[in-house]
């Protein structure tokens, strides 16, 4: 693996309870012309496309094809869609550069969770024939997994409200975030979880731009090199998983390269304080790691989104010289079912 | 840098059939998986990563279903990756994969596309409500219809051709064990005589609901060193995709398949297609898609496509089959559609397609597209290593 390959642009929407003045596409496009503009780049210019969504939030069939109309795909585009988390998304693009079939990449993922009840929605992606039809809700089965850690004594309620206040107020230095500041605890949703363990639902949308070699030095004056990308699945049944744990995650970062060297930086994609908490220890993070410097998916959680504006984070702040080695992660399916780890670095100072 | 050869070693496929009510889901795809692992002589320890598709989730009313089908489809510790590009995403699918082996992330790739559309209505599953769609526009070949009437138009084809295909594809269905639509007593004059269903397509021109899979296994240059039966190497594969409707679109015959077939032909250094290339898996859904697609392809000049279905070229003896297997139109799990095109290709390149092998078939191009024909996705395999 010879080719290098960095994140050289990043932007995202303000991420909103509700967006239902907007389409799918009027959200998204803002936000392609802002990270197409950070870099110069045109449409035409870009080598690869390659977007995240899912018809579920939208209610509709192929409703990323409508949202294609936003990119201005003409002339025809080389282009991808992946029914994932933009994350994955971003991992399609970056093995199409190490093929050297492109230099640059457009990768876009946007959710809207407004147009119906994301608790319920996600219940749609359970087993089909033996769990779906019990419709137990996303905060239901993270509220299993929280119980999982507290009684292993990996956890109490006390240490989830302290990273739930933790990434709200780091929030509240990023302008996107749904949710800052000072937010109260609040009421059980499903026990042990409170309204503050979960994240708020929200719309929202994410692009960054990927380009190799000295390409990406010219589009960017401190490129975010991806040392290493991976993602690993873990079995759907919550009965066969220990809950308290995410080999996936382990597994995926060593692939990746994480433990190789130290990290100054984790974006973490927890949507629920608990996660958090797995996810530390799958990792090996210790307290000289900031962790999720965004909020995270704490302060906005647009689903579908909310992994690649991890990474988007995670390259940003090696853009802003205040990161040298990063690491970013994604999840996806019940309890961090599947997870996908990307090493970010700059170059030495 | 290079990229690392492409081989196709094992390939599988369940008995399309319009309602599998033996098996869930998991147990379909894990039946195509199987026999591509079979036809390998792999086993499950022996993949590296899963990328899946299929389109959309609303046909089965399972959002994200690679998330439950990870342990049927032994991916479990392992990477899977899930493509939806609409009706292309078959072939899209095996891209994905193929690029995995191609940037050498991954030595042995299962890939792997599916549809149960019995568990849905696919006629009211791709009719869009409005205001995303005009009223009255009803399923695909409400959609398809107006288009095929502009090139009948355009071409001056005479409408008989549309039924010519029809007759052609069922006909070579009969020879394929795994198509869906086995009709024995098929005639050219039953085909033209069946309901009008969306003017000018009739009932017998349109492509059937099945419940399918079909998967593959690449390697790389070492995999297929090992394969026990010869591989079919890629020589060629791209996507491109345009928006779905603009003042600028030619319906008949877009841009994005011209552009996509350009760039696989130079990939496999193609230039002229007609002379070079031995057989085509086309996607096929509506039968006067072939004359269509003919032109979109290059194999013929605009307005004549209709001449060489006329002439018989793309019969399964003709100059230039196409469909050997029967097609889209005997057969289509929508999300497996495209994958079957290339996998057919590959078996045809192998010499491992049965009755309905073409003879020397060295080089086989795979076609998918979906959406408002707007995704392509092609990939053009071989009986050899490509060069490089």
């Amino acid at each position: 693996m010879t080719r290098e390959i960095a994140v050289v642009a990043f932007a995202q929407t303000d991420h909103r309870r509700t967006s239902e003045e907007f389409s799918e596409v009027e959200m998204l496009m803002p936000v392609l012309h802002e990270v197409l503009d950070r870099t110069g780049l045109k449409t035409a210019d870009i080598g690869f496309t390659c977007s995240g969504s899912s018809d579920y939030l939208a209610g509709r069939a192929f409703s990323f094809t409508l949202a294609l109309d936003g990119v201005g795909a003409w002339p025809p585009i080389s282009e991808s869609h992946v029914e994932m988390d933009g994350a994955w998304a971003l991992y399609e693009a970056w093995t199409k550069l190490l093929t050297g079939d492109a230099d640059t990449a457009l990768v876009y993922s946007y959710g809207k969770s407004s147009p119906g009840s994301v608790r319920d929605v996600l219940t749609r992606q359970l087993d089909p024939y033996y769990v779906a039809p019990l419709w137990p809700d996303s905060v239901a089965l993270a509220a299993l997994q929280a119980q999982a850690l507290i009684d292993a004594g990996d956890t109490d309620e006390p240490a989830l409200a302290a990273v739930a206040t933790r990434s709200r107020a780091a929030a509240s230095a990023n302008s996107h975030a749904q949710l800052r500041d000072s937010v109260p605890h609040g009421d059980y949703v499903v026990r042990p979880l409170r309204t503050g363990d979960c994240p708020p639902v929200g719309d929202g949308a994410a692009a960054v731009v990927l380009a190799a070699g000295e390409r990406a030095r010219d589009l960017c004056a401190r490129p975010a090199w991806i040392r290493g990308v991976d993602h690993r699945i873990e079995a759907h049944g919550l009965g066969v998983r220990d809950l308290t744990d995410s080999p996936s995650t382990r597994l995926a970062a060593e692939k990746a390269g994480a433990f190789e060297r130290p990290v100054d930086t984790a974006e973490l994609h927890a949507p629920f304080s608990a996660q958090e908490v797995v996810l530390r220890k799958a990792l090996g993070l210790d307290d000289s790691v900031r962790v999720n410097p965004s909020g995270g998916a704490l302060a906005a959680n647009p689903v579908m989104a909310a992994g690649l504006i991890r990474i988007g984070e995670a390259a940003a702040r090696i853009h802003r010289g205040e990161s040298d080695r990063a690491l970013a992660h994604a999840t996806s399916g019940p309890c961090l079912q599947q997870n996908l780890v990307a090493v970010l670095e700059g170059d030495p100072r | 840098m290079s990229k690392e050869p492409v081989a196709v070693v094992g390939i599988g496929q369940t008995k399309h059939v319009a309602a599998r009510r033996d098996v869930s889901i998991a147990g379909l795809v894990r039946e195509a998986a199987r026999r591509a692992l079979d036809d390998a002589e792999l086993t499950w320890a022996d993949v590296d990563a899963v990328v899946i598709g299929k389109a959309p989730d609303f046909f089965e009313g399972v959002m994200m279903p690679e998330l439950y089908l990870a342990d049927a489809l032994g991916a479990v510790g392992k990477p899977m990756l899930r493509v939806h590009t609409a009706g292309s995403v078959g072939g899209s699918t095996a891209l994905v994969a193929a690029g995995l082996v191609a940037a050498r992330v991954h030595g042995t790739v299962l890939t792997l596309a599916f549809e149960k559309q019995s568990e849905s209505n696919a006629m009211w599953g791709l009719s869009l409500p409005i205001p995303f769609q005009q009223p009255l526009l009803a399923g695909a070949g409400g959609f398809f219809a107006p288009h095929v009437r502009a090139y009948m138009r355009r071409s001056g084809a005479p409408d008989t051709v549309g039924s010519l295909v029809a007759y052609k594809d069922r006909r070579n269905a009969l020879k394929n064990p795994y198509a869906h639509l086995h009709e024995h007593d098929i005639t050219l004059e039953k085909v033209q005589a069946s309901p009008m269903l969306w003017d000018p397509i009739r009932y017998s021109e349109t492509c059937p609901s099945s419940d399918g899979a079909c998967a593959m296994v690449l390697t790389d240059r070492a995999g297929a060193a090992r394969s026990p039966r010869p591989p079919a190497w890629m020589h060629g594969g791209a996507m491109r995709s345009e928006p779905t409707l603009f003042a600028g679109k030619d319906a008949v015959s877009p841009r994005a398949g011209k552009d996509c077939a350009a760039d696989v032909y130079r990939q496999a250094g193609i230039v002229d297609p007609r002379r070079e290339i031995d057989a085509v898996e086309m996607y096929v859904p509506f039968s006067w898609y072939e004359p269509m697609w003919l032109e979109n392809l290059g194999f013929a000049d605009e307005g004549e496509g209709w001449k060489l279905t006329e002439s018989g070229v793309t019969e399964l003896d003709g100059d230039l089959p196409v469909d050997m297997s029967g097609g889209v139109l005997s057969t289509n799990p929508i999300g497996a559609s495209g994958m079957i095109r290339f996998a057919e290709a590959a078996l045809q390149v192998r010499g491992q397609a049965g009755e309905h092998q073409v003879e020397r078939a060295r080089r086989v191009l795979g076609h998918a597209y979906g959406g408002g024909s707007q995704f392509f996705s092609m990939w053009l395999v071989g009986s050899e290593p490509p060069d490089s």
